[in-house]
């Protein structure tokens, strides 16, 4: 079993895509997609990619939950500076943050959160000292911005991947 | 006709958004500024239209149409890629041209470590 699918969940999520792709739930398209996958999954084996050790997958849905939210909020935010443009006081700066994560997949997905949310970046990683460097726009409370990041994402990426 | 409204300001909205993030990148003064900017659409911008596409088709077709979920999960996957990318490009190279607008590989951080 585990050697025609090393990796399950990575196998179900392209049976699942390809499933969407097909826009069909017919036994062909899901022994199609099955071979498809089972192919990938052997080809992604290859790559020996360092396994993730996911423990509370439910977690994810409340982080889901919370990173739309957040989006949403910093979408009107961000509409809001761009559209006062040069009447605004200049507030954008570089941030950086201490970290308690070490999971290079938890890293990663923090990664993601801060860079898909609109007014802020991920700049640079630095591995030896933990810390990440951050592009605010609208940096007004350094001290706020760290809590922030770090009770909000921090402890529940800690929670899933540690 | 509900529908029709539905749809219309699930796509006029989500054009609102990428529309901003556009004038972002015209009205935006640095680099780092920028950066920013195109998330809009690529968040919200692509999240409205695609609701609007999954309505339209869902009803005119009177079958779910979700295979537009997939679009969003790309672009919401693959943007951050690129955005980190250019970021980290931008400041290897003030760094190497010795602009003081950025924080040095490890000098601010001094202060936090001891």
């Amino acid at each position: 079993m585990s050697r025609v699918f090393p990796h399950p969940l990575l196998a179900l999520s392209l049976l699942a895509i390809w499933l969407l792709l097909q826009q069909s739930l017919s036994l062909g398209q899901i022994l199609l997609g099955t071979l498809v996958t089972v192919l990938a999954s052997l080809a992604m084996a290859a790559l020996q990619p360092a396994r993730s050790n996911v423990r509370r997958a439910h977690k994810f849905l409340v982080l889901l939950v919370l990173v739309t939210l957040d989006i949403l909020r910093s979408n009107v935010a961000v509409t809001w500076i761009i559209l006062r443009g040069r009447a605004r006081k200049e507030t954008a700066g570089f941030l950086i943050v201490p970290l308690k994560l070490t999971d290079a997949h938890g890293l990663s997905l923090l990664a993601f959160i801060v860079t898909a949310t609109p007014g802020s970046a991920w700049v640079e990683y630095n591995a030896s000292r933990s810390t990440v460097l951050i592009h605010v726009l609208d940096l007004v409370d350094e001290k706020a911005w760290i809590d922030t990041l770090k009770r909000r994402y921090e402890t529940l990426l800690l929670e899933i991947f540690e | 006709m509900w529908a029709a409204v539905l749809v219309a300001s699930c796509v006029v909205l989500g054009a609102f958004f990428t529309f901003i993030g556009c004038l972002g990148l015209v009205r935006l003064k640095t680099f780092y500024h920028r950066v920013h900017a195109p998330t809009l659409g690529t968040s919200f911008g692509t999240l409205m239209i695609l609701l609007g596409s999954v309505t339209y088709f869902s009803v005119t077709q009177s079958r779910p149409a979700v295979h537009e979920a997939l679009i969003f999960v790309f672009v919401s996957v693959t943007t951050p890629v690129t955005l980190m990318l250019l970021a980290r490009a931008a400041i290897y190279r003030d760094r190497a041209e010795k602009n003081d607008n950025v924080p040095s590989p490890d000098g601010d951080t001094e202060k936090i470590v001891k």
